[in-house]
């Protein structure tokens, strides 16, 4: 065996589906999956059963120091099945955890399993443990490698696109603080006589604090994200009888708001919390804005307008049955710094306005989708383009950063763990040239989340900012 | 004419600091070697900077000795200055750098060199290899070297070539509009080799560096220079030799600074400069960079460092460190005298650029033999490095490993977790250098395990098994191992109680007072504690102390009069930095676990499949030994090495089910 620790990954893909498993496989499954799981009379029991037996009961976060009831911990109500070395997949020690199958359940099961000291696993590594073990016939050795290359693809593209905006933004900048620091450290040393580091210490300590903060709320944003505790505000506005109330109700899957064919039926606002896959939408239904003399109205399309500035997200509903008109173009006059997702509604009907001329005045940044709240038509697409929007960290109620990647949290950690032994070191008086075993452990941590490797960055850094040389 | 025929073991072709490290080991393993240079004065020249080691090149030199080479033993023969750079800071980037004066280093290792047994030396060019092609069923077709050919058409037979040619191969020195097809210093450029390298499929490539100006010492302002003395207890490079051998006076630098004026002759004459004026083809190095580029590059420095150093006690040249150009004469002079000092400076040799041929190191095995030629191998700035200390090592590798291969032993591959020198030959062999190569402690991610102070404990061992160490001084080492080991145990498991002895000790050294017993190696730990002053409440030390150099001696005879000092410092530091250490010994048991999985010779690499195409070409184009060399090369990602390891472990078990029939 090439290597000997225990991994876990969610085997059965990011996708809402009805059943999700958590597999752990190496010497220390049986031991983790023992710690975090319960039966329904709080008995950890796991160390005992026997191989390839299926278990009821909980899976429970860890618990706190203080006395506490343990089922307020519990995660999930799950299956566990355990498979001992070598009749199992990958021919070591195995545990699978069947749970329900939301994205954020999953995630947080995982998670948990993570914080009991278990490494995620690389794309494909069951089945290349499974081969190295010798479970797999011989002739799958090679599916085995296009599986791994198609798998380590997949993890990178979909880490790319989750990396716009933001994210990328805030790591890259940190990975630059860091490489110029060990530059520095590093060029001194190699040329002492030309750069000194007199009062390093005290500089280096006060910005890896800072450091540190920045990557602790960054991390702490995945469980706390308030994106996922509380919803995405979401506000639906269009013109009166766009089809607003319609969309709602279509989304909520019952008749809540009052559809008529006459324009202004919505004068209040309503509101209506849903489950997405896994995510709350705070879905608001604003009444139509137009200019109007009706107290009633003008009180809603105040309020709407107020929502829209708070919202997470806008669904803009254009009916296209009708020309664009003063008020739809006084709606998207509201949106600019807004995500904003068009739906192009009534396509039932027949299409009055045109998409071309629509895309010259909506934001840049805005989806289009055509829908038809009729037939249902592009409301799949719709869900498809939130939890898209959702776990690309794209909405977010402030400038606030939120992790909706588990592999960007672990690598986070990581970063924020070595930072914290350059502090020690710090403290404890070491000498400078200590901190950069760790600085550059934190720059590859960081460099995971990007896709990047280490390589020649540092000499390269060195060479460009300091001057060297005899 | 009858044509002249000797028969040799190993040509050494260039007797500079990489020559004369293979010539030696070639010649003390007992090979009949001749080692060749264009002029015998020039046997390990230094034509630029007058010293050796400095940060992570000290860490070189002590390397190289502990194996059993020579530049240690020289410079501490030679040297007028010493010093030992970086000691505010950790033990592991402690290094030594001492001036030589120039003229005797060169002419001691001559000395060296000449009465070496087994050692011709030989005052001619080689212009040509001899080879034959080879063949063999279970490998590709192969070159094999049968000897090199002189200008004056002598042939030389022989198993083994090791060219240490440096800056030699069609050299060609700029100052300014002047230029001169020479060597260093006016000598003799080689213009014939790089012919017939090529004509042997060898892909070749031209780097430049360059040199700054010496002046006479007499026309040197020294008031307005501040003076950078040597260190009061001088330490030597070599493990072998007696540091009470080398406490002696010592020579001053000097130090003073560009200025504004400086840069502006500079800046208004940049058209003049042949790199900037697109003169210079080859590719120099960004870690000694010329005083032009030092303006442009870093626009914002108002001054930069100048560092003035004897060449030597009998000469009045000196060495305007930090200076390097290839600026016109004329601009040279206006230049060096804005500087404060050397405002009547005297030009004793301009300072000038060179560019010359080398090759493309990842043509090489990790033993620095041509991966396509049996019996070639290669060392120094011939290979793409910079500097001295590169050089001799890089030298006294491919001289052990022409031997090794000669008398059929395995090759001596030193790895990126024990020692600088494998780090220097695996960046070499792996990476794509494009400028000058020079060691820097950064570059060996190791490095708190990679120290100075052990590189003995490292290597000896290993230069004494292939046989340039003697049986003496590896009894020695073991003596100072077994010393270290007993000592660490007993401070590990001395305890001190909290009594009003200790508390008092501790108050008086600034150090917080105990609340339970220690060891003695836990205050060791304290930043304010040393093993020295721990001698106070150590009661028992003296006597177990010598109780364990008794048990050393009996064991392995003799143990000399220094080597307990040697020993405290390893304790120390072990004790000391040991949550570090441990830390970095895990990291190494990691990379340990790649370098193991052997690629085979003849891998077929369009046999595995799912390999993305860049990996593949870059593979077959570099042939990694290992799976850990092939993940260091740029353009293979993970990805490709899991699909590489899985085809590897895919194949053994291929080979045991063939085994089975």
């Amino acid at each position: 065996m090439y290597q000997v620790d225990t991994i876990a990954a969610i085997a059965t893909g990011m996708t809402d589906s009805g059943i999700g498993i958590i597999r752990i496989s190496g010497k220390d499954s049986v031991d983790v999956g023992n710690s975090l799981f319960c039966t329904p009379s709080g008995n950890h029991i796991l160390k005992n059963v026997d191989s390839h037996t299926l278990h009821y009961g909980f899976i429970v976060d860890k618990l706190p120091q203080e006395p506490c009831v343990w089922k307020d911990y519990i995660i999930d109500e799950v299956m566990i099945v355990v498979m001992k070395a070598p009749r199992s997949y990958t021919g070591e020690d195995t545990v699978e955890i069947q749970c329900h199958g939301g994205v954020l359940v999953m995630q947080k099961i995982l998670s948990a399993v993570l914080d009991a000291g278990v490494r995620l696993a690389e794309p494909g590594e069951f089945s290349k443990r499974a081969f190295l073990n010798g479970r797999m016939d011989l002739s799958r050795a090679e599916a085995v490698m296009d599986l791994i290359h198609s798998q380590n693809e997949y993890a990178l593209q979909s880490s790319v696109s989750q990396l716009k905006g933001n994210l990328s933004e805030k790591v890259r900048d940190l990975r630059e603080q860091i490489i110029y620091e060990v530059a520095f450290i590093e060029s001194s040393l190699d040329d002492p006589e030309h750069i000194s580091l007199e009062g390093y210490s005290e500089r280096l300590y006060e910005k890896l604090t800072a450091i540190c903060s920045i990557i602790e709320k960054m991390t702490g944003s995945f469980e706390n994200g308030k994106l996922i505790k509380e919803g995405i505000n979401t506000v639906i506005v269009g013109k009166p009888n766009a089809g607003k109330s319609s969309l709602l109700n279509t989304l909520v899957g019952e008749e809540r708001a009052i559809v008529t064919d006459i324009a202004g039926t919505t004068r209040d606002i309503l509101q209506e919390t849903i489950r997405l896959h896994g995510i709350s939408l705070n879905i608001t239904d604003t009444a139509g804005i137009r200019n109007t003399d009706d107290i009633v109205e003008k009180l809603g399309v105040e309020k709407a307008l107020e929502h829209i500035k708070s919202a997470d997200l806008v669904l803009f509903v254009i009916d296209t049955s009708v020309e664009l008109d003063e008020n739809d173009k006084a709606v998207i006059s509201m949106l600019s710094d807004k995500k904003v997702i068009v739906l192009l509604n009534k396509s039932d009907l027949s299409m009055v306005a045109d998409e071309k001329s629509l895309k010259s005045i909506i934001p840049d940044n805005a989806g289009i989708i055509r829908t038809s709240t009729v037939d249902n038509k592009g409301i799949d697409e719709l869900e498809e383009a939130i939890k898209n929007m959702f776990f690309q960290g794209q909405l977010r109620s402030s400038n606030e950063l939120v992790i909706t990647n588990i592999r960007h949290k672990e690598a986070l950690q990581e970063t924020y763990q070595s930072l914290k032994l350059v502090l020690n070191s710090i403290e404890a008086a070491m000498p400078e040239d200590f901190y950069s075993i760790d600085l550059m452990n934190a720059y590859a941590s960081l460099g995971r989340i990007m896709g990047e490797e280490v390589d020649d960055d540092l000499v390269d850094e060195i060479f460009s900012k300091f001057c060297m040389g005899k | 004419m009858s044509e002249i025929r000797e028969k040799m073991d190993v040509c050494v072709v260039g007797a500079g600091h990489a020559g004369c490290e293979a010539a030696l080991a070639c010649a003390r393993l007992g090979l009949e070697t001749v080692i060749f240079t264009v002029s015998i004065d020039s046997i390990a020249l230094m034509p630029c900077n007058p010293n050796i080691g400095g940060s992570s090149k000290g860490h070189l030199v002590r390397e190289l000795d502990a194996l059993g080479g020579e530049m240690g033993k020289n410079i501490d023969k030679t040297f007028i200055q010493s010093k030992m750079l970086n000691v505010s800071k950790g033990p592991a980037v402690h290094s030594l750098r001492a001036q030589a004066d120039k003229a005797e280093y060169s002419r001691a290792m001559r000395k060296v060199l000449e009465n070496q047994e087994h050692l011709t030396i030989k005052q001619a060019e080689v212009c040509e290899l001899l080879w034959e092609d080879c063949s063999d069923p279970d490998k590709t077709p192969y070159k094999k070297m049968t000897g090199v050919k002189t200008d004056t058409g002598i042939i030389y037979e022989c198993k083994a070539v090791i060219l240490c040619t440096g800056t030699y191969l069609k050299a060609r020195c700029l100052c300014g509009e002047s230029i001169t097809h020479t060597g260093p210093n006016g000598l003799q450029a080689a213009n014939y080799l790089t012919q017939s390298l090529e004509k042997m499929g060898i892909e070749m490539r031209r780097f430049k560096t360059g040199t700054p100006a010496r002046m006479d010492k007499r026309s040197i302002d020294f008031t307005k220079m501040e003076e950078q003395f040597g260190d009061e207890k001088i330490i030597p490079f070599s493990f072998s030799t007696d540091p009470d051998s080398v406490q002696k006076d010592q020579v001053s630098c000097w130090l003073t600074y560009t200025n504004e004026q400086t840069h502006e002759i500079i800046r208004g004459n940049l058209d003049r400069s042949p790199i900037y004026a697109g003169i210079i083809e080859g590719t120099g190095p960004r870690y000694c960079p010329s005083i032009e580029d030092k303006v442009v590059k870093f626009a914002d420095k108002e001054r930069h460092q100048v560092f003035i150093e004897p060449e030597g006690i009998y000469t009045n040249e000196m060495y305007v460190g930090g200076m390097s150009s290839s600026l016109p004469e004329d601009v040279q002079i206006a230049m060096y005298r804005t500087v404060p000092g050397l405002e009547n400076c005297k030009i004793v040799r301009n300072a000038y650029a060179i560019e010359y041929d080398c090759i493309n190191a990842r043509q090489l095995y990790p033993s620095l033999e041509f991966k396509r030629v049996k019996g070639l191998f290669s060392g120094g700035q011939f290979n793409g490095s910079s500097g001295y200390e590169e050089a001799a090592c890089q030298g006294l590798i491919a001289g052990i490993n022409a031997s090794m291969e000669i008398l059929g032993r395995e090759p001596l591959v030193l790895d990126r977790s024990e020692s600088y020198i494998g780090v220097l030959i695996d960046d070499l062999v792996t990476k794509d250098n494009r400028e000058p190569y020079r060691m820097m402690t950064s570059r060996a991610e190791y490095r708190l395990l990679l120290r100075q102070d052990n590189a003995d404990l490292r290597l000896r061992k290993k230069g004494y098994e292939v046989g340039l160490i003697s049986e003496e001084q590896y009894k020695e080492l073991q003596a100072k191992k077994y010393l270290i080991e007993k000592e660490v145990n007993r401070l590990k498991n001395t305890t001190v109680g909290a009594n009003k002895e200790v508390q008092n000790f501790l108050e008086s050294m600034g150090s917080s007072s105990l609340k339970t017993a220690a060891s003695l190696a836990e205050l060791i730990c304290r930043p304010e504690l040393s093993y020295d002053v721990l001698g106070f409440i150590d009661s028992d030390r003296e006597k177990y102390v010598s109780r364990f150099i008794r048990e050393a001696e009996n064991i392995y005879g003799i143990v000399s009069k220094n080597l307990f000092d040697a020993v405290i410092e390893q304790v120390e530091i072990e004790i000391k930095y040991e949550g570090y250490i441990i830390r970095q010994q895990r990291q190494v048991e990691q990379y340990k676990k790649m370098e193991k999985k052997k690629i085979p010779e003849n891998m077929d690499y369009d046999k595995v499949p799912s390999l993305r195409l860049e990996a593949r070409q870059k593979l077959k184009e570099f042939r990694p030994v290992s799976v850990g060399q092939a993940s260091r090369i740029s353009g293979v990602s993970p990805a490709d090495v899991s699909v590489l390891l899985v085809y590897l472990e895919n194949a053994k078990m291929h080979l045991k089910e063939d085994e089975c029939f």
